[in-house]
């Protein structure tokens, strides 16, 4: 029984499509309005922006949004205006600072690793056949080479 | 060289699993509040007892007390109401936000089940929720003598939760004094 | 009774599964065919009883026995049947049990499929097969059983399936999904049973890629069906939210992406034996990571089932087993492996790498933006949350990259190529890609960013390289055309299938996110609305009352530049027995555009809420997805590799004897 409610608690929210019919003055406005309440999450919902969301508080921070821009604060102001009364909870864009350098450009520093890494293995390869005087064994003759670039050809071409 | 390299995707897979280890006992929708050692937001909203008396956040001050958020909408509320109750009449000062509610209904809730706070303010709009960053009742919320807002509770209070107030509460009467 | 029966069976596979993972292993490693022996009819014994498991609890959904706990929970007699019977896995405890049958059926398919194989392989795989089902069958017998009674008093009536799953997405979806992530194991079984052999060789990159490619293909399938079954239901026309459960299957796919080309390179090549391995052994393990993520309620997602901590530390135990025990493996014994051959930094190996390390830096971004609040949290540095702007800005240019390397991989040569005559050969491609990907926009009325450019002059860049390359290997000798046409392999097709379907999946992605549009307004009937061409005139709503839920339809007349062109009917439903209400949305799909019409709520005066939107090739999504898994069947079912595999075998084992 208590699963059923919890289940209902996580499902509940979800079903009503939250539409407000807001106006605006201009279209700049609305799509402003779109954007700022799409990278606002939710407080009380379970990873839901407050565009999506039907929940009451998600309703009243709509309206609140709404409000400022019409009272012509800039993104940014709203931004805080949420993170002042909420915590950086709800963006969804983490704030770039010091705990989140890593999220910011860990990628790009395993993308450098990994270019790094690619040339390690093209140039360790060549320079492993070259130092290895045993490596005889692995080497072609040129006329197997021939061989060995001609059904790679054929390959090539399907 | 090359074999303690290949013990790194082991070495990483045991770091994250001990975050995630960590994570089950964690819960990751309970959000600490982010006004906690700033003031009371300003507010002038009426008293649900004397609807003629606008209360502000001077009425708040002079002591450590709780601030609890409710309405007559909220089931839980009702579930720790008694136990409030129990704590005003063991002296502990509680302050209402009765959060978008209904004036009449509230006040008919509160004679049917007591009424433990030292004043009640009426928040109908939800403004002053918002400001605070409440996003569900009940909340309660543990203030010091000048307005300022220590700790948040998030849900209804309790023995248990009782017992963290309290240690909070003396925290705050230590410093102050 | 046959719940009870169901039980039995589970525990009844438990004891097979636990002979499978020791007797078939022991076997191998002792090079004793009898004890091997005992892997095919043990694998199709657990499959059997988990089969007869599954049965039950259909039963038990189709016969309304809800003095099952499961069953209660999550039916309802005025359900359909169709519904009772997906209704199964509508839940924690019966999904798992799919995923159990699933990965079951995948061991059966292998014991039986697996002609060719070395002995001691086979024993090998279906052992490791068999100690995955070993701890999922623990799992759900310790501490998940959806027989669960509700005794002695059971109730009458059941709390429905949650209208959302009461849909054709819940048919298809998990399936296809499970398939996939539970498809990657068979990989991850091949990849262990080469370590434990020490043969890691061409070979075993020739066995495992049939499985891995038809794994993907499904994969692949369930992301795309979960897409567009959230588009059409949810009620607000998102297609991918980057919620943590989403992200869950997204991370297998990409590694599994890069599984699949990285099999094709050793299996050709030689070369990337202990990459590919690792790959493997990632793949399935962020499977089984996904599943941990699912259900131990870590994260928050609106798709997670319901969370217990408890549930989650089994699953962090089989993790630990499962994981931490082959990449033990693989520390230990992938230093023993050598390359066949090598390559310069410019050759079609080098290109795969590349593929292969972007395609794990987006399969990072993903992990490492879906745990960083986990990370931040445990760290005590507060609560964030991370969302789709983060993952958006990251994806996205990486994507671009592989995309843009994939044109240039498909043409360079294996082993060597001269970087010159490359960048010659694809000079003039790339011009025509920019020329007609500028073109093609400036041709439309909206605002493209920068992104949007890049993703579709990158799209024309794959259509055109792969129709070079296609010309090139067609018109090469004195043959006609279609005589070279049809020399060309299966696999090759599927390839530029499923190149093709990325195209199509850029264009969709770049199209849909820059011209998208929405309005919402209040509509009183006789109201119109003008979005794009088309003119939409409210014309107000009536009740109707369903089999279980009642609703309100509101009826829209669409113009198209003024001439009649449809009428739309979106609804809002009120299922009765949960109380729950649900925004059923009027779709008009088309293969350009979608118009999509959301109901919201009622104001005064017969006036409603209404979303309207206009959505720019949104179907290109769908349909790059089902490209790609298309092309992946293809190349997996490419009869090359039936034949090759039995001269590869014999030569084998002339060469190792």
């Amino acid at each position: 029984m208590q699963r059923y409610l919890f289940l209902l608690m996580l499902w509940a929210p979800l079903s009503l499509a939250a539409i407000d019919a807001y106006e605006f003055r201009t279209p700049v406005d609305e799509i402003r309005f779109q954007e700022l309440t799409a990278e606002l999450r939710c407080p009380k919902c379970q990873n839901q922006n407050i565009a999506d969301s039907d929940a009451p508080i998600a309703k009243d921070l709509r309206r609140e949004v709404y409000r400022l821009i019409n009272a012509g604060a800039a993104d940014s102001e709203i931004v805080d205006f949420m993170v002042t009364r909420y915590g950086e909870f709800v963006l969804y864009r983490p704030v770039v600072n010091s705990h989140t350098w890593f999220l910011w450009y860990g990628p790009y520093l395993v993308l450098g690793v990994g270019a790094l890494v690619i040339l390690m293995i093209v140039y360790l390869r060549k320079a492993n056949r070259r130092a290895r005087p045993d490596a005889k064994k692995t080497e072609l003759t040129a006329e197997e080479r021939a061989r060995l670039d001609a059904l790679l050809e054929k390959d090539n071409k399907g | 060289m090359r074999k303690l390299l290949l013990f790194i995707p082991l070495a990483l897979f045991l770091g994250m699993g001990f975050f995630l280890w960590k994570g089950l006992y964690l819960d990751p929708r309970e959000i600490p509040s982010a006004l906690v050692d700033r003031p009371m937001p300003a507010f002038e909203l009426p008293s649900l007892t004397e609807p003629e008396r606008n209360l502000t956040v001077a009425d708040l001050t002079g002591e450590v007390a709780l601030v609890n958020v409710w309405a007559t909408w909220c089931p839980t509320c009702k579930e720790e109401h008694s136990f409030l109750n129990q704590l005003a009449q063991q002296g502990v000062t509680i302050y209402g936000i009765n959060y978008k509610d209904e004036p009449v209904k509230a006040t008919a809730w509160l004679q049917r089940y007591l009424n433990p706070y030292r004043e009640v303010i009426l928040d109908q709009e939800g403004r002053l929720g918002l400001d605070m960053g409440v996003y569900g009742a009940p909340e309660t919320y543990v203030i010091d003598a000048e307005g300022t807002i220590r700790y948040r509770h998030v849900g209804a209070v309790d023995a248990n939760v009782w017992k963290q107030l309290q240690a909070v509460i003396e925290q705050v009467e230590g410093a102050g004094a | 009774m046959i719940p009870e029966l169901g039980t039995y069976a589970l525990v009844l596979a438990l004891c097979l599964s636990v002979l499978l993972s020791t007797i078939p292993m022991v076997g191998a490693q002792r090079g004793n065919l009898l004890w091997i022996s005992f892997a095919r009819p043990l694998s199709i014994g657990v499959f059997f009883f988990t089969a007869i498991s599954f049965v039950a609890l259909t039963y038990a959904f189709l016969a309304n026995d809800f003095s099952v706990s499961y069953v209660a929970n999550n039916s309802n007699t005025a359900l359909p049947w169709y519904y009772r019977m997906s209704a199964v896995w509508g839940g924690h405890e019966g999904s798992l049990l799919l995923w159990v049958l699933t990965l079951a059926g995948w061991t059966l398919a292998v014991a039986l499929k697996s002609r060719d194989l070395p002995a001691d392989i086979l024993g090998r795989v279906l052992g490791v097969m068999g100690i995955i089902t070993t701890g999922f069958l623990l799992f759900v017998l310790f501490t998940s059983s959806p027989f669960e009674r509700l005794l002695p008093r059971s109730p009458a009536e059941g709390a429905d399936l949650n209208p959302l799953l009461q849909d054709f997405g819940l048919i298809v979806h998990p399936p296809m999904l499970y398939m996939g992530y539970v498809g990657f194991s068979v990989a991850f079984a091949f990849a262990i049973a080469a370590l434990l052999s020490g043969r890691l060789d061409a070979a075993w990159a020739r066995w495992s890629r049939p499985w891995t490619n038809v794994a993907w293909a499904f994969l692949t399938l369930g992301i795309t069906l979960g897409s567009w079954w959230a588009y059409y239901e949810l009620g607000w026309g998102g297609w991918w939210f980057w919620d943590p459960v989403e992200n869950a299957s997204l991370m297998p796919w990409l590694i599994g992406t890069a599984l699949v080309h990285s099999l094709a390179v050793t299996e050709k090549r030689g070369v990337f034996k202990s990459w590919t391995v690792l790959l493997a052994i990632f793949a399935f393990s962020l499977s089984l990571l996904g599943t941990f993520l699912v259900r131990s309620g870590v994260l928050t997602s609106v798709h997670a089932f319901a969370a217990d901590p408890e549930r989650g530390f089994f699953i962090l135990m089989l993790l630990l087993i499962t994981i931490g025990g082959s990449l033990f493996l693989y520390a230990l014994r992938a230093s023993e492996v050598k390359s066949e051959s090598s390559f310069s930094l410019v050759s079609r190996e080098t290109m795969l790498l590349v593929n292969n390390v972007l395609l794990t830096v987006i399969c990072f971004t993903v992990l490492l933006g879906t745990l960083y609040p986990l990370l931040v949290d445990a760290l005590g540095m507060g609560k964030i949350s991370v969302g789709p702007p983060y993952f958006n800005a990251l994806s996205v240019p990486v994507g671009a990259l592989l995309m843009l390397f994939l044109g240039v991989g498909a043409v360079t040569r294996w082993r060597r190529q001269d970087g010159t005559a490359l960048l010659k050969q694809l000079v003039v491609p790339f011009v025509i890609a920019i020329v007609l990907g500028v073109l093609s926009l400036m041709l439309r009325e909206g605002e493209s960013t920068l992104w949007t450019y890049v993703g579709v002059i990158l799209a024309f860049w794959l259509l055109v390289m792969a129709i070079s390359d296609i010309s090139d290997r067609v018109r090469r000798r004195s043959t006609p055309v279609l005589a070279n046409l049809k020399r060309l392999p299966r696999s090759y097709y599927g390839m530029q299938m499923a190149h093709l379907g990325v195209a199509v999946l850029a264009v969709g992605i770049a199209m849909v996110s820059a011209f998208n549009e929405q309005r919402d307004l209040r509509m009183a009937p006789g109201d119109t609305q003008q979005v794009g061409d088309y003119t939409f005139v409210f014309e107000g709503a009536r009740h109707f009352d369903g089999p279980n839920y009642s609703s309100d339809i509101a009826t829209l007349r669409v113009f198209y530049k003024g001439e009649p062109y449809d009428v739309m009917q979106p609804e809002k439903r009120l299922y009765t027995a949960r109380g729950t209400v649900m925004t059923e949305v009027a779709l008009d799909p088309g293969l350009f555009r979608d118009l999509y019409v959301a109901l919201g709520e009622p104001l005064e005066n017969g006036a409603w809420a209404i979303r309207l939107q206009f959505k720019p090739y949104v179907r290109w999504l769908w349909l790059g997805g089902l490209l790609m898994t298309f092309g992946g069947i293809l190349a997996a079912t490419d009869p090359r590799y039936r034949k090759q595999s039995r001269r590869e075998q014999s030569k084998l084992e002339t060469a190792n004897a």
